[in-house]
């Protein structure tokens, strides 16, 4: 499997702004000093091996909208973030006017994970399918009502696709075609569940909006279960461990550290932090990444995580 | 009194206005019930005594994110009741999990346990070192 992101900051969309790119031209050319570049070639073997993900690039403001490509014809996607829009875009520019299939699995319906979808543009394409799958009971409910003015003018009902609503069980596994789905119940305001999608011998974890209760072993033990053995866990990383026993308690989300010590005892190989908080700047996401791994670094037993921060754009293979 | 189970003991010691409570071992999910319960009575007695509160952490090999949450729970009981409580002499991966988690933000972290004595009064910082030999 392939997982791309499409969108991977928390709770609203950002962007960067005038002076933040400033400041990283400023950086760029300070990191320069004064070198000369042969051709676009040398410069870029520049920017991508000396810069810094911080100065080169950014982390992205989307929100969560994770694709995972299974190498079947059907597209499957977590969420409908903001991320959706570019991934739209890439399902129609990839279709080439052949319709399309779209299994979207809904970790809950709070609006950073479905304002993406009235501009996903292959639900206005006649002959696609766009399947959405959930545990709430008010999951179309919170589709309608947000295509509906006065909120958008337009309506689930005018859109051009086969648009259908899947209620699936917490803990009970389903599949879509040869890939085998399970959610689980999470601890986030609404209820949020995560995915355990395995195909082909391989395992991917979509756990986003979730808060762990440090103290919680029972709970502990439950979430450690569900992404036991996982190739890959795209965890819920929005604020440190102090906030998430103090200021920010019961907002419904978890730490970095919570994460290395849920994937060290679970034997994750790979670990993405995910869902950033849109007040991080891409330098202090960078920092965020080097400290977690870092933490790995001095705690583990042996088994070793492999972590990554999710970025709009990444993809990693699983 | 000293309490103790496998991985984790508490060991209590009163320098004029101040405790020192001597952590060592393990602090982790298995053990931070059994810390808390030794720690209780020490908080209370000490709060209600008017008396600053040094967790000399010297000896504590490792610390979870549940050992973490004691720590800020005892935190929070200090701060209601007007107390003070500080770690100090943190070892090295110990110091780095304070401050990836951002726990330095919530305790004030002090190097060695003098400094944390000194920063609660002279009297205590006086009282360790006279016990020290100094």
């Amino acid at each position: 499997m392939r997982v791309r992101f499409w969108g991977t900051r928390g709770s609203i969309p950002v962007a960067l702004t005038a002076a933040d790119i400033r400041e990283k031209i400023v950086l760029a050319l300070l990191k320069a000093d004064g070198r000369r570049f042969e051709d676009a070639e040398a410069a870029n073997a520049f920017v991508r091996g000396e810069l810094g993900f911080a100065v080169a690039g950014t982390y992205g403001g989307h929100t969560p909208c994770v694709e995972i490509e299974t190498g079947l014809d059907d597209y499957l996607v977590c969420d409908f973030g903001s991320g959706a829009r570019p991934f739209g875009a890439h399902v129609n520019a990839r279709q080439h006017g052949r319709p399309a299939v779209i299994h979207a699995l809904m970790s809950h319906v709070h609006w950073d994970h479905i304002m993406g979808f009235p501009f996903f543009r292959p639900a206005y394409v006649p002959g696609n399918v766009v399947r959405i799958y959930g545990c709430h009971d008010v999951l179309e409910q919170a589709f309608r009502a947000q295509q509906d003015p006065p909120c958008f003018p337009v309506p689930l009902s005018v859109m051009s696709a086969k648009i259908e609503f899947v209620h699936v069980e917490p803990e009970q596994t389903f599949h879509i075609g040869p890939v085998a789905v399970t959610p689980s119940l999470q601890l986030h305001g609404g209820d949020s569940y995560g995915f355990r999608i395995e195909h082909a011998g391989k395992t991917v974890v979509y756990s986003t909006d979730s808060e762990h209760k440090v103290e919680d072993q029972r709970q502990t033990s439950r979430v450690a279960a569900f992404f036991r053995d996982a190739d890959l866990v795209i965890f819920d990383a929005m604020y440190s461990l102090a906030e998430t026993v103090s200021v920010k308690e019961d907002w419904g989300h978890s730490s970095n550290v919570f994460a290395v010590e849920l994937a060290q005892s679970a034997r994750v190989k790979k670990l993405v932090l995910f869902h950033h908080e849109p007040v991080n700047s891409d330098a202090t996401l960078d920092k965020l990444l080097a400290e977690t791994r870092r933490l790995e670094e001095i705690t583990n037993d042996g088994h070793r995580v492999m972590i990554s921060s999710a970025y709009d754009g990444l993809e990693i293979e699983v | 009194m000293t309490h103790e189970n496998a991985t984790m003991t508490l060991q209590p010691a009163v320098f004029a206005n101040a405790l020192v409570l001597s952590v060592s071992g393990r602090l982790d999910q298995m053990t931070c019930e059994t810390f808390r319960s030794a720690l209780g009575p020490h908080l209370a007695n000490a709060l209600a005594a008017g008396q600053g509160i040094v967790l000399d952490l010297a000896q504590l090999d490792y610390v979870s994110s549940a050992g973490l949450r004691c720590f800020m729970l005892a935190a929070k009981e200090a701060k209601a009741r007007a107390g003070k409580i500080v770690v100090a002499d943190l070892q090295p991966m110990v110091a780095e999990i304070f401050q990836i988690s951002r726990f330095d933000l919530v305790l004030p972290v002090h190097a060695h346990v003098i400094d944390a004595l000194q920063a609660i009064s002279n009297e205590a910082a006086s009282a360790y070192l006279s016990r020290q030999g100094a």
